[in-house]
């Protein structure tokens, strides 16, 4: 009976912990939330949206140079990163099973994946920005298209190999070659699986600060030239919230949640139309 | 081991001589020897494991695609050895195609489903491919169930159209041999029904091998039955033969259900 | 049947050859683009190093272990950064991984099951946070939170304590190393969560049940067949978590002080790589200083190389494990 209760209590303990470190971490989680959302819902207004980043010390202001530059900014690098990933996935996907350097690329992906994106800020800037003489929205571009890249490869990958062997036996079997299967019907299977490799990569980097620091930079001014520095979201949201002046902070915290916002939907949209959808 | 036979001096259309098969260090198929009559239906039966879709995927070199497995001996077709290193595995596989267990629509319109195939090999105009798409679709008995609805997804159809899609679809590139692995056991009795009928009409016009579970299927349909069991070929020989008077005691044991 | 089949002719023949030449390039031209990841992977070590090369020349190793970084007198040595950089990781991951492993342990063995899908979303969204709205959250809530109800009480009750006072001394002003470790632990508090509970997942239910069958409780099920099992798997998950706080930078630049000295308080301003850079690259001289800085990312880049192979490694062995 002794050695009974004990281990009925030491069972109790051990649960009673785990739902307790639960509850501690949904609080601070649920906590950073709050505090986002309600700081941020309190600066979020009109001219968030139509004015520029105000000059140090001036009035009011808003964020529309550093939205537009995000923009931007994100479009080019999911646009050099989406077929670079594909591609790269489907290799890995169609010969991953029968070559070491796949399995090897494989590897390295896994890796890229977690690299700390400040070191891919200083890369990019090694690259271009040193030799090319400047900052600018391409360098940003570049190093976000870096950070993505990995995410699109390895989805893309886990999603073909979703397909049931029989529907490419199928495909091979009334003799089609391989790059047919592979486009014309393994990836179009999963076409919708890839979309969604693609915007969670772009949710990823919506919100990466440290690699834009010394490519994009910032940019006071609204510019819409790829090729000079840009404003953009998280490095305005760095710059601003250290800042001493209220409405400079108060700008931060709307651009946050504009990010925070931007990367809950994504995940969130992913999550809704991935359950509707019957799996490959 | 049995002589390669061909019953009542059917034509061959493939002659497999001397057959081994491997996975990795497993033998699956030992020495096998059987011919496949030209335009006639050739079962093969035995219980699970006992290499009969092995068999049949030798055919079409399907095994190519996995690393680790591989085929020694010869399948003639035409005179030439498929199982050649230099024989182009696309042009056998045009040549001979294949019907799966479950049912395989690719993910595009069932137009597409059929014209996919038909572009590889041929160039025609759009009017030829329609009319192509039509054959196909009534040699498959599905034209008059899907003509309206040719631009929908392949995947709309229900389980037994899809099949009779796929079957469409690897008789509308006109291959010489149509291999069926399992064609009718993810279906309900009525599509398998219809997909039988179909086999019965399409041997005029092709070879068929058939790879079933299903013993009384194998009855009604084929011409040649061969038993197979633990990766060999026990006994081949008339349908007919083979299930009213089987040569061998265990082919008897499977047919009357004393195993398998 | 030897002749020929009609149908097997010559524009057959050229259609073959040209798949032969398309599935050539297909398998070429994919290939060249996984490449990609790998350039990039040797790119950043060979640019960070020809970067670096005066500063490794001029300090050699000793840079590793120097503890000066004083742009004035151009002489610099990573100790602090390092120093900074392994012990919020570390402290980060001492308060993370008990957490993640109750997070973990809840939502596979305890929590209702109606429940085990809402939470384990939650968590996995809260991993898609970007990392500088922590550190804001950690600037502008924790910090002050922190200097005025944590850290006095703490300093009464430990600060004369031998030994461990030490790491409690020093004016409470809400940011240093310690406030970075717990805004960190908070960052991958979700990452290393959903890597434990997949890896729990793996879990045979065979097994456990016929642990359950023999009269175990929970606890004992967890402890004697989960954890033995998952192993491997779960240290790779802690290593995962350990090599993304390694280079974290936005969640720690806002509340570790950026002091670029060594203290042994916990609750002094200190440093980390990704802080210093993210701090000093922008306005680096050319020279020795840049350098320097690129020196220090070199570092990290190895740094976290390193526990990140270990950690994929583990986990793919861990999750390619086949059956029971």
């Amino acid at each position: 009976m002794n050695l009974y209760s004990r281990r009925l209590w030491t069972n109790r303990i051990g649960i009673a912990l785990s739902m307790f470190a639960m509850a501690l971490g949904l609080v601070a989680l649920m906590w950073i939330l709050w505090t986002l959302f309600s700081k941020g819902f309190a600066a979020l207004s009109l001219d968030l949206f139509t004015q520029d980043t105000p000059a140090p010390g001036s009035e009011g202001g808003g964020l529309r140079n550093a939205i537009v530059g995000s923009g931007l900014i994100l479009f080019f690098s999911m646009l050099i990163s989406t077929p670079i990933g594909i591609l790269a996935g489907i290799y890995l996907a169609e010969y991953g099973r029968i070559s070491k350097f796949a399995a090897f690329t494989r590897f390295m992906t896994d890796i890229m994946l977690s690299a700390p994106s400040i070191v891919i800020g200083l890369f990019v800037y090694a690259l271009f920005v040193a030799t090319t003489g400047g900052f600018s929205g391409w360098a940003g571009s570049l190093a976000l298209a870096l950070i993505a890249i990995p995410v699109v490869v390895r989805t893309t990958e886990n999603m073909l190999k979703l397909v049931p062997p029989s529907l490419r036996e199928a495909a091979f079997a009334i003799g089609a070659p391989r790059w047919q299967v592979s486009l014309k019907v393994t990836l179009r299977a999963v076409k919708s699986g890839v979309v969604t490799g693609v915007l969670l990569a772009m949710a990823r980097i919506t919100g990466e600060t440290a690699p834009l620091l010394f490519t994009a930079l910032n940019n006071q001014f609204f510019s819409t030239d790829m090729g000079s520095p840009m404003g953009n979201l998280p490095v305005v949201i760095y710059q601003f919230a250290l800042s001493p002046y209220d409405n400079w902070v108060n700008l931060a915290w709307g651009g946050a949640l504009l990010i925070a916002l931007v990367v809950l939907a994504v995940n969130i949209g992913v999550r809704i139309a991935f359950r509707n959808k019957d799996k490959p | 081991m049995p002589d390669p036979i061909v019953p009542n001096g059917s034509p061959a259309a493939l002659q497999i001589r001397n057959l081994d098969f491997y996975y990795g260090d497993f033998k699956g198929l030992k020495n096998v020897n059987i011919d496949i009559a030209h335009k006639k239906v050739t079962a093969f039966i035995g219980p699970s494991g006992c290499g009969k879709s092995t068999l049949l995927r030798t055919f079409n070199r399907m095994y190519d695609l996995y690393p680790g497995q591989r085929a020694e001996g010869e399948i003639l077709f035409h005179g030439k050895n498929l199982l050649d290193k230099k024989q182009d595995v696309n042009m056998v596989r045009a040549k001979i195609g294949m019907v799966f267990q479950k049912p395989t629509p690719f993910p595009m319109t069932i137009y597409e489903n059929i014209a996919f195939g038909v572009r590889l090999y041929e160039n025609m105009s759009k009017a030829a491919m329609d009319d192509r798409v039509e054959w196909a679709l009534n040699k498959a008995a599905l034209w008059g169930e899907v003509k309206d609805k040719l631009n929908q997804s392949g995947l709309s159809l229900s389980g037994g159209q899809q099949q009779r899609l796929c079957i469409a679809r690897a008789v509308a590139v006109k291959p010489e041999v149509v291999l069926l692995d399992e064609p009718t056991s993810a279906l309900d009795p009525i599509s398998t029904a219809k997909v039988e009928e179909l086999i019965n009409e399409l041997k005029s016009e092709y070879t068929i091998a058939i790879v079933t579970h299903n013993m009384q299927q194998a009855a009604r349909i084929s011409d040649f039955t061969a038993f197979m069991y633990l990766g060999e070929l026990i006994e081949f020989n008339e349908t007919g033969t083979i299930f009213m008077r089987p040569g061998k005691k265990q082919t008897e044991d499977y047919i009357t259900g004393r195993f398998g | 049947m030897n002749t020929p089949s009609p149908a097997v002719i010559d524009p057959q023949m050229a259609r073959i050859r040209t798949f032969r030449l398309q599935d050539m390039l297909f398998h070429r031209t994919t290939q060249v683009f996984a490449l990609v990841v790998l350039l990039a992977l040797v790119g950043i070590l060979i640019s960070l190093t020809i970067e670096a090369w005066p500063s490794l020349v001029k300090f050699g190793p000793e840079f590793l272990w120097t503890n000066i970084w004083s742009v004035p007198d151009d002489e610099y040595g990573a100790l602090a950064a390092i120093y900074g950089t392994v012990v919020t990781s570390v402290l980060a991951l001492l308060i993370a991984v008990p957490i993640s492993f109750g997070i973990a342990l809840f939502l596979t063995e305890t929590c209702p099951v109606w429940l085990r899908r809402p939470l384990g979303t939650a968590i996995e969204l809260l991993a898609g946070v970007p990392s500088i709205v922590y550190g804001i959250w950690g600037l502008f809530i924790f910090a002050p939170l922190f200097a005025e109800y944590i850290q006095p009480p703490l300093q009464a009750w430990l600060g004369d304590v031998p030994v461990i006072g030490g790491w409690f001394a020093g004016p409470p002003i809400g940011v240093g190393i310690l406030t970075a470790s717990i805004v960190l632990s908070l960052m991958v508090i979700p990452f290393i969560a959903s890597v434990m509970r997949d890896v729990f997942e793996t879990v045979p239910p065979v097994l456990k049940e016929s642990a359950y069958g023999i009269g175990c409780t929970t606890w004992e099920v967890v402890r004697n067949i989960v954890l033995p099992y998952t192993r491997v798997g779960v240290i790779g998950g802690i290593m995962l978590g350990l090599g993304r706080a390694l280079g974290e930078t936005m969640a720690v630049t806002f509340v570790i002080g950026n002091a670029n000295r060594i203290v042994g308080s916990l609750f002094a301003p200190g440093t980390s790589i990704a802080s210093t850079l993210a701090n000093e690259f922008g306005e680096a001289d050319p020279g020795l200083h840049i350098a320097s800085l690129f020196a220090l990312g070199l570092i990290l880049f190895v740094l976290s190389f390193v526990v990140l192979a270990i950690s994929r490694w583990l986990i793919a062995r861990s999750v390619g494990k086949e059956g029971v």
